[in-house]
């Protein structure tokens, strides 16, 4: 914490992700881990949905329920980079664990489990899921001499599951209140919850500056408040390419782009430049800039929601591992890690 | 296009025009009176709820009896349709045009409400009482992951069911809910019934009776564990909801069987809705194994905001070259920008292509139809009979 730059959210070790489906969370959680992973920081990317998305993203073999190292972070512009780790969190492994660690219930542990329970506990029980899921990463985040040899995170970074599901799946004492007012997983959730609830926590929105997502966005955050989740900041992925100046960008809605000036650049720089390559450019101009004038207005909406915001382009051959990177320095330079 | 698909490489080399993929007409499919049930399936974000919406529209106005039964329609979506009450009811939406003969109803589902009505028929007043009151059920009901899978597919059959009785449709289109893992609303019955058949619930409908006592043993350490992490409260109300709900399980397995012979019936037909990514084209793939798998009638994939291709035939390359020889006289020539975006649109569509061309190559037998990405949200009638045009191929005009 000592940094000399430390980004907009120096207090924070446990940074959340959400989005909706399609806005590209996956991709922004495995960006900021590597931006956050410099100067031999440990960071945690821990992925909660069964699908795999990290070992996909990061070209490695399936994940195993047990942290491994993933890959090497972002260097800082002295050249030490830290390291990114990775860990899949799937309840049933999640929930014998917790039991030996908690209960030093060895036995009635593989019981339970012959006798259905786990899987009760792991797919039917409702909230219960969710407890397990976020008391692995509680886990992670606060890691004390209880775990001896493992690994001290200096943050963590939660693919999420989707905006709409994401205060359900943090507010987990809540989420059990109905079922167990008492006892020793009720203890559990609130510890958690100290955690969720404070500045050491921050939950990040993905958007894309479409209409839906916007507005999922804006009640996520409201929800998110609503419960005294910590909102963090909003991430706007995708960005269409910002190649017309504004005034072109009007023209081009308009219809009154000079079309001779077009051709004879075209002449200029050598092109072929027949009526047909010329009408396709205007077309594509008018179609662009009527999206563009779409997201600015979206932006605005984004913008009011009183939250730092981050924007990421869109890459038009796909997010590989190298774009990974880019993707990394460029919240980097915003200031997100 | 022709050109640029030549320089794609080598995994692209399998998608060259051999294994064009065939077309879905869907204006066939849903012209199709033997055509009764529509299933839209897909993962999250791929617009699965504005494909139903716009098939039931447009089958409606070609002449189908329709209701579209949505799970979370967009706001201004849900209001165009007249579905923003959440009253479990089909609605019929205004602004239909009804010169054809058709009419579109759409509801949105109330999952709880699905489920209480289940209850409801199945157990006496009294016991139903008691199972609504419990706390496992109000959990169970409201947020056990499948629970709204399992209850679109419950409305879906009760819906069928009504309709073959009085006629009020002959077409139901379902959009349904975005999965965490995407063909929960396939597994959900099964893993509920299971569930009730299990032997936990056994366990704990019988505690140490009869044949029973030879689990004692670990029965103790299990209910002692259970005691130990839930506390005694907890336990006491999951036997009490267990007794009282296996008084109707055994009609739920029943339901659940029914519902998923309906869905084999060959009056059923399943799309897939994807987007031109990788992601969403995985889990399509995944989906249309499942669906063969299960002998479930897939009707074709639907590829939703493809990126339009740009006329002419300039390449990306060919264009940024141009750009740049541009961009070094002045800086901030138009069009240089111009040749930049066409560049950039050539490469997301050669990208999509390729991505659209790796399924067809693993998935030959599936019929593909692709709609290109309007510029602005569909939020009204008039944005989803311009979808239906466009899911049934026809072309609009650009940003119409």
């Amino acid at each position: 914490m000592s940094e000399k730059r430390t980004g907009d959210w120096p207090q924070v070790r446990l940074h959340v992700v959400t989005g909706k489906g399609g806005t590209g969370k996956s991709t922004v959680a495995a960006a900021l881990a590597l931006a956050l992973a410099t100067r031999g920081k440990n960071v945690l990317l821990c992925e909660v949905e069964g699908r795999q998305g990290i070992a996909r993203m990061f070209d490695v073999d399936p994940l195993p329920p047990e942290e491994r190292r993933l890959t090497t972070g972002l260097p800082a512009e002295d050249g030490t980079p830290g390291v990114v780790h990775a860990l899949h969190i799937d309840p049933e492994s999640a929930l014998l664990e917790y039991l030996s660690l908690y209960y030093k219930l060895g036995r009635a542990g593989r019981a339970l489990d012959r006798f259905g329970v786990i899987e009760f506990a792991t797919t039917i029980a409702p909230g219960v899921r969710d407890v397990l899921l976020t008391g692995k990463l509680f886990e992670a985040v606060e890691r004390n001499s209880r775990n001896k040899g493992a690994i001290h995170y200096d943050a963590v970074v939660l693919d999420a599951p989707p905006t709409g599901r994401i205060v359900q799946f943090l507010n987990v004492s809540n989420e059990l209140a109905g079922l167990a007012k008492v006892g020793p997983i009720k203890a559990q959730s609130d510890t958690m919850m100290t955690l969720f609830r404070s500045p050491r926590t921050a939950v990040h929105l993905v958007t894309v500056l479409e209409e839906m997502p916007v507005q999922e966005t804006s009640d996520g955050i409201a929800e998110l408040r609503a419960v005294h989740l910590p909102v963090g900041g909003v991430v706007v992925n995708l960005i269409r390419p910002q190649d017309l100046a504004a005034d072109d960008l009007a023209d081009a809605r308009s219809g009154s782009i000079d079309r001779d000036r077009v051709t004879a650049d075209l002449t200029v720089a050598g092109m072929r430049h027949e009526r047909a390559i010329v009408d396709g450019l205007l077309a594509e101009a008018r179609d662009h800039a009527e999206r563009r004038a779409l997201e600015d207005s979206q932006r605005t909406l984004v913008a009011d929601l009183g939250v730092p915001t981050y924007e990421l382009p869109r890459l038009p051959q796909g997010v590989d591992l190298g774009a990974l990177y880019e993707l990394a320095a460029s919240l980097r330079e915003q200031g997100m890690a | 296009m022709t050109k640029a698909r030549t320089r794609v490489g080598p995994s692209g080399a399998a998608s060259t025009p051999g294994t064009l993929p065939l077309t879905l007409d869907v204006d066939a499919l849903i012209d199709d009176p033997s055509t009764r049930i529509i299933v839209c399936c897909g993962s999250g974000g791929v617009g699965k709820t504005t494909t139903s919406a716009a098939l039931g529209l447009r089958a409606a106005e070609r002449g189908r009896k329709v209701v579209v039964l949505t799970i979370d329609p967009a706001r201004r979506l849900a209001q165009a349709m007249g579905i923003e009450a959440l009253d479990n009811t089909p609605r019929p939406v205004a602004d239909v045009d009804h010169a054809a003969g058709g009419t579109l109803d759409a509801m949105m589902l109330d999952m709880k409400r699905t489920f209480d009505e289940v209850v409801e028929s199945q157990a006496s007043p009294e016991k139903a009482k008691q199972i609504l009151e419990n706390p496992f059920y109000i959990a169970l009901s409201s947020s056990f992951a499948g629970t709204q899978e399992y209850m679109a597919m419950e409305k879906l059959g009760q819906i069928h069911a009504q309709s073959g009785e009085d006629g009020t449709y002959d077409l139901i289109v379902v959009d349904t809910p975005p999965s965490r893992s995407a063909l929960d609303f396939l597994d959900a019955p099964e893993r509920l019934s299971s569930f009730l058949d299990g032997r936990f619930i056994r366990l704990m409908l019988a505690p140490a009776r009869g044949p029973a006592r030879l689990m004692t043993a670990g029965l103790g350490i299990i209910t002692n564990a259970l005691t130990r992490i839930l506390g005694g409260q907890v336990l006491g109300d999951l036997q009490t909801f267990v007794a009282a709900l296996d008084t109707v399980f055994g009609g739920f397995r029943q339901r659940a069987q029914k519902t998923y012979a309906l869905l084999q019936h060959e009056g059923t037909a399943f799309l897939v809705v994807a987007a031109p990514e990788p992601d969403a084209l995985r889990e399509a793939a995944y989906f249309v194994e499942r669906l063969s798998e299960d002998r479930m009638p897939l009707a074709g994939l639907i590829v939703n905001r493809a990126s339009p291709a740009p006329s002419g035939d300039l390449s990306a390359d060919e264009s940024m070259t141009a750009a740049e020889r541009l961009r070094r006289e002045d800086p901030t020539s138009l069009t240089a920008g111009l040749l930049r975006l066409h560049a950039d649109q050539m490469r997301m569509v050669e990208r999509e292509a390729r991505l659209r061309g790796r399924f067809a190559t693993t998935h030959p037998q599936v019929a593909t139809a692709v709609v290109p990405a309007l510029a602005g949200d569909v939020h009204d009638l008039a944005g989803l009979r311009r979808v239906g045009l466009l899911l049934a191929g026809g072309r609009t005009q650009n940003n119409a």
